[in-house]
């Protein structure tokens, strides 16, 4: 089901992954206070692989009374773990860095599987990530009192996080890393539809040797993470997913001495301007928006060019396209992987039908899509004004709004004209523009001649409705300390 | 206010003062033209302060996002040199809030001049923070690639600041200085029974170079003043000090529809305790800017 | 397929008017982010070319060679030696390709000519005083008159990196039409620029117009005679240049990276390169070369491990 786009004399052979690398059982418990177990009230639900519908394995599904099973057992190895001197507690972060940097190959393909990502992104960006991640975290574990935050920075407590679907292992490791370095413990309920790596990442703790209830992972659905954010002996919330249920949570913790943290939606703005690096533009155009399937909330998905450059990074823009390989996520080959559910397949064909509707011009390359899976050609919308809804509302998915501008004035002013704040790409070769524009846009990462860049150095978060606090470097210890 | 006359001379009647709201750098009534009655810690009249209303508040947003470009563009030493200056005003007319501390909390007059000297001490503790802060909450992030990295703090933009009830003017002020000096504008609610030395402050602030809209200052019932703010959608962050816990709560709640960042009540004991930074970085955000470095040239090392 | 390229003189006649015009083009061209670049290259280095699109790049591969030696050694024999080869690349199997040239100095051209005669292989000629090219003008010009006159079908001749790095433009400009003019009409003439020694991509972009617009039939990264010859980054820069000329005047452009590439495996990088930049319309040996000799012997045994599913040995293709 190789569907390259593309008809080429050199017609590049499939080149599956191998997926026999990892060992899917046929189902899946809970893991509270070091134990696999079954749901109290017996639930399960499937997990399928986005890209066929085939089911991988049916997991357990977390009610109130798990919820509130596995935060007590957070709150019992609370005392134990918080107590360790931090050069212990680096010590196993060490480890869990070490063992998924051995297991990375099986674990990107676990990924993949389950999420629908290309596998040259679950191995090239997904993986490396996420062992840096709990290897940047380790090291913080024993030298708290340098961070800034106080002379005896001291743990919340017993953390309660909620993470999406679009990077399953990655957001996991944005979450309990810093959360274990600080000393706390962790109850994590994983997507719906991607709680795979998260139970396998349950394995490595066990591996590693990990205190029971130090992490606790619950899989369900959006009432499993209302019950874990509700429950009064969660000491602190962090969540990344979409800005309604951002929303929601905080209104939850309101009046409550809850620590909360939010990382939410995005409309990020691609600022191309006339003497930018035209073909690296290109390039962070396609990678602002259809990395992992544009399922990205700091993605650049909308793309603002300067008009008297439009005709002609519009058409290397398409050209480009047109080699975007789409089909088998397992293939090292694929660019395009699929859609990860067909809720949000639905909600991607549906703000798009109403880009149509509002009068954006829609084009794709050709393409042809597997019959079976969830699947979304690559998609530009041009023609667009800052009225269409395709311009304000985040649509996660591999679809990119065309505006333009005339003078860096108006391209600030577009930019920040969204409730969104998190992310914004500029493209110029004058270093003083760059400064300038950087200065002025309200977003919490600004990339610059570059697009979705991460590291676990650096912050990352968003301004205004895209949330609050940051993850990643020593600015992502805060939300897990008491340090007001 | 109250005027002692001695009755050895001749009788002479004193002015009394209207007090008025600073908002956007001007005096305004309330529009609804609605007043309240001031009293003393005895519960004698001192005057007639501006009972704001929804209008009010929405007003002072306007224009403390009028005056947020400037403000925060203005360079971190500028804006340190301006509230060296209202300290120096205030140094000027300590006499005036001596007299309106004392009143408006019962103290007598060498504690009520010993708030001041810590109020005023207040605004130069921050006056040199202004260009300190983000060399210590930003940096550059050592990134694994050919990346140049730097995290900056920048304000948040619009606050609310509920001012604390009891502390009517160190406290004010101790709620106040750190929203701005990050280059925050304010929308400031007085202490409910005594917002007097609050809308004195307007006065010194008028007249101390800080640009017009930068703080605005309300006064009334605080949980009605409040409310609109909480849920304004052009406010971007709150500070619930002066709110009691069942009005924190649903100003928590009204505050999430836009995300607001809460800074909730905390029990202060002792308001001239030197603060901590976390009232500044309750109001700031951090933005990180990535940038290509990589080699200079073609034939460099990068391979 | 035409051999010559037209005159790209009628779309961007106005840009060769003048030393200024000229500058004016040339440092308005988009600049280039080296990170970006090198990472777009690193990227598509990631292919992975199994089974038959292995069969098929390999076999192109071969098919793109310009055979090379270019020593002060080199001997009428090493030469003959070199031509058998590059005509029948595997004496064991008769379906390997022809390599597209072998690529020799001007005094070898004769040589080279008669090893090859019969073949399809073309003998190309390094020349303008190779490889620093360094000496007056009409020696230069001297050097390719001899080559063409000895029976070369190509020419590679090197600009003058010192008037470039000086910003004398035109100087380099009006060397490389002369250079054309003496090739004729038969010999394709192929340009180096000597990437290493220009430094930095924008040099290399300006330089890659500069050929272009002087009337270079190929583009070519480097002598293999400097510490950094052919990578995939420049090259993925010089596809951009030809495909971008194309766009623009409807001269297609060849490009030859040159120096380096030892292995299948980095062949086959560049050519998804070429694939996936500047299109199939380059997946041939008249549009990409490869300035190469120990290659050949890896792209062989390749071939011979996907042929017969052992891999093979150094004992099994032919030392010459």
């Amino acid at each position: 089901m190789d569907m390259q786009l593309q008809t080429s004399a050199f017609a590049y052979a499939p080149a599956p992954e191998s997926r026999a690398i990892v060992d899917i059982a046929p189902s899946y418990g809970l893991f509270i206070d070091g134990e696999f177990t079954e749901a109290a009230d017996g639930k399960v639900f499937k997990t399928v692989s986005p890209s066929t519908e085939e089911v991988l394995s049916e997991v357990a599904q977390a009610g109130t009374e798990d919820v509130d099973r596995a935060v007590r057992a957070a709150r019992k190895a609370f005392e134990k773990w918080s107590a360790l001197p931090g050069s212990e507690r680096a010590k196993y972060l060490f480890r869990i860095a070490r063992i998924i940097q051995e297991r990375s190959r099986e674990l990107a393909v676990l990924e993949t599987l389950d999420n629908g990502k290309p596998i040259k992104e679950t191995r090239d960006a997904d993986l490396p990530l996420v062992a840096a991640h709990f290897f940047y975290y380790a090291g913080w574990a024993d030298k708290l009192e340098h961070a800034g935050f106080g002379a005896t920075p001291r743990p919340l407590g017993v953390a309660g996080q909620v993470i999406p679907w679009n990077f399953p292992l990655l957001m996991l490791a944005w979450k309990i890393a810093p959360a274990l370095a600080t000393g706390n413990t962790v109850v994590l309920k994983p997507a719906e539809t991607t709680p795979l790596s998260a139970l396998f990442f349950a394995d490595i703790c066990r591996q590693a040797g990990l205190p029971r209830g130090v992490v606790n992972i619950l899989p369900g659905y959006g009432d499993t993470g209302a019950a874990l954010v509700a429950h009064p002996d969660v000491n602190k919330v962090a969540f990344t997913g979409s800005t309604a249920v951002g929303k929601e949570i905080a209104k939850t913790v309101a009046g409550t001495r809850k620590k909360l943290t939010l990382e939410l939606g995005g409309k990020g703005a691609n600022i191309v301007f006339d003497d930018a690096p035209i073909d690296q533009a290109v390039e962070g155009i396609v990678n602002g928006i259809f990395f992992n399937q544009g399922q990205v909330c700091c993605a650049g998905s909308r793309l603002l060019v300067q008009e008297s450059i439009e005709d002609e990074l519009l058409d290397s823009l398409k050209r480009r396209l047109s080699t975007l390989r789409l089909g088998d996520p397992l293939d090292k080959n694929t660019d395009i992987g699929a859609i990860n559910s067909e809720e949000q397949l639905t909600r991607i064909t549906s703000l798009v039908e109403q880009g149509e509707a509002e009068g954006a011009e829609r084009w794709s390359p050709d393409c042809e899509l597997p019959s079976s899976g969830y699947w979304f050609a690559p998609t530009l919308f041009t023609k667009v004004t800052q009225a269409h809804t395709v311009a304000r509302d985040e649509i996660f998915g591999p679809v990119l709004s065309v505006l333009t501008f005339r003078t860096p004035d108006e391209a600030v002013a577009k930019a920040n004209n969204t409730p969104y704040g998190l992310s914004a790409g500029i493209w110029t070769e004058k270093g003083s523009r760059i400064l300038a524009v950087a200065g002025k846009l309200r977003a919490g990462v600004v990339w610059s001649n570059t697009f979705n860049k991460f590291d676990p150095t650096s912050p990352f978060g968003g301004y205004k409705e895209s949330g609050f606090g940051r993850e990643g470097g020593r600015h992502g210890l805060e939300a897990y300390l008491d340090v007001r | 206010m109250s005027d002692k006359t001695d009755k050895t001379e001749q009788l002479r009647l004193s002015v009394f003062k209207t007090y008025k709201l600073y908002v956007g750098g001007k005096f305004p009534r309330s529009e609804s033209g609605r007043v309240y009655e001031v009293t003393d810690a005895k519960g004698k009249w001192l005057a007639n302060a501006p009972l704001s209303s929804r209008k009010d508040a929405r007003d002072a947003v306007v224009a403390a996002r009028k005056a947020f470009g400037g403000w925060s563009g203005a360079t971190a030493y500028n804006r340190g040199q301006v509230l060296y200056r209202v300290a120096e005003m205030l140094e000027g007319r300590k006499g005036q809030f001596v007299h309106e501390v004392a009143d408006a909390e019962g103290l007598s007059k060498s504690k009520a001049a010993a708030v001041v000297e810590a109020t005023i001490d207040r605004w130069v503790w921050y006056a040199g923070w202004t260009d300190k802060i983000a060399q210590v909450t930003g940096g550059g992030n050592p990134v694994a690639g050919p990346f140049f990295n730097l995290s900056s703090p920048e304000p948040t933009g619009v606050v609310a600041v509920l001012a604390p009830q009891e502390s009517s003017f160190l406290g004010l002020v101790s709620v106040i200085a750190p929203v701005i000096a990050t280059g925050n504008t304010a929308v400031v609610v007085a202490s409910e029974r005594s917002p007097l030395p609050a809308l004195s402050l307007g006065e010194v602030l008028a007249t101390s170079d800080v640009p017009g809209g930068v703080v605005n200052v309300l006064s009334g019932r605080t949980a009605e003043i409040a409310a609109p703010l909480a849920a304004h959608q052009d406010v971007n962050a709150i500070d619930l000090a002066g709110a009691d816990e069942v009005l924190a709560k649903d100003l928590e709640i009204a505050a999430a529809d836009n995300l607001k960042r809460v800074l909730r009540p905390q029990p202060v004991d002792d308001w001239s305790a030197t603060p901590g930074i976390d009232r500044m970085t309750a109001f700031l955000e951090t933005k990180t800017v990535w940038h290509p470095t990589g080699s200079l040239g073609a034939s460099g090392s990068s391979y | 397929m035409p051999t010559t390229a037209p005159n790209a003189a009628h779309a961007l006649a106005d840009v060769t008017a003048s030393d200024s015009t000229l500058r004016s083009y040339l440092h308005g061209l988009p600049g280039v982010d080296a990170v970006g670049l090198e990472a777009r290259a690193a990227s598509l280095g990631t292919r992975s070319i199994k089974t038959t699109a292995k069969a098929y790049a390999i076999d192109l591969a071969i098919s793109m060679v310009d055979l090379t030696t270019l020593e002060g050694a080199d001997t009428p024999g090493k030469v003959r030696a070199l031509g058998v080869k590059a005509v029948r690349p595997d004496p064991t199997d008769r379906t390997a390709p022809s390599t597209a040239a072998v690529c020799v100095y001007p005094d070898m051209v004769a040589t080279a000519k008669q090893a090859v005669a019969g073949s399809e292989v073309k003998v190309a000629s390094v020349a303008t005083a190779f490889p620093a090219g360094r000496a007056p003008l009409s020696v230069k010009l001297a050097d390719v008159r001899e080559a063409v006159a000895a029976g070369a079908d190509e020419i590679d001749m090197v600009i003058d990196r010192g008037a470039f790095l000086a910003g004398t433009y035109m100087k380099v400009y009006d060397e490389i039409v002369a250079v054309k003019e003496a090739c004729g009409t038969d010999a394709r003439l192929k340009v180096i620029f000597e990437t290493g020694e220009l430094s930095t991509y924008d040099n290399i972009r300006r330089a890659s117009w500069l050929g272009m617009l002087a009337g270079a039939d190929f583009i070519k990264t480097s002598t293999g005679k400097v510490a950094v010859n052919a990578t995939p980054a420049n090259t993925l820069l010089m596809l951009e240049a030809v495909r971008d000329f194309r766009a623009r005047t409807g001269v297609q452009v060849g490009v030859k990276p040159a120096g380096g590439i030892r292995t299948s495996k980095d062949a086959i990088k560049f050519l998804v390169l070429v694939n996936e930049t500047a299109g199939e319309d380059w997946l041939d040996s008249h549009w990409f070369r490869f300035g190469a000799s120990s290659l050949l012997n890896d792209l062989l045994m390749q071939r011979q491990k996907l042929a017969t599913g052992r891999y093979s040995g150094p004992d099994y293709v032919t030392v010459d």
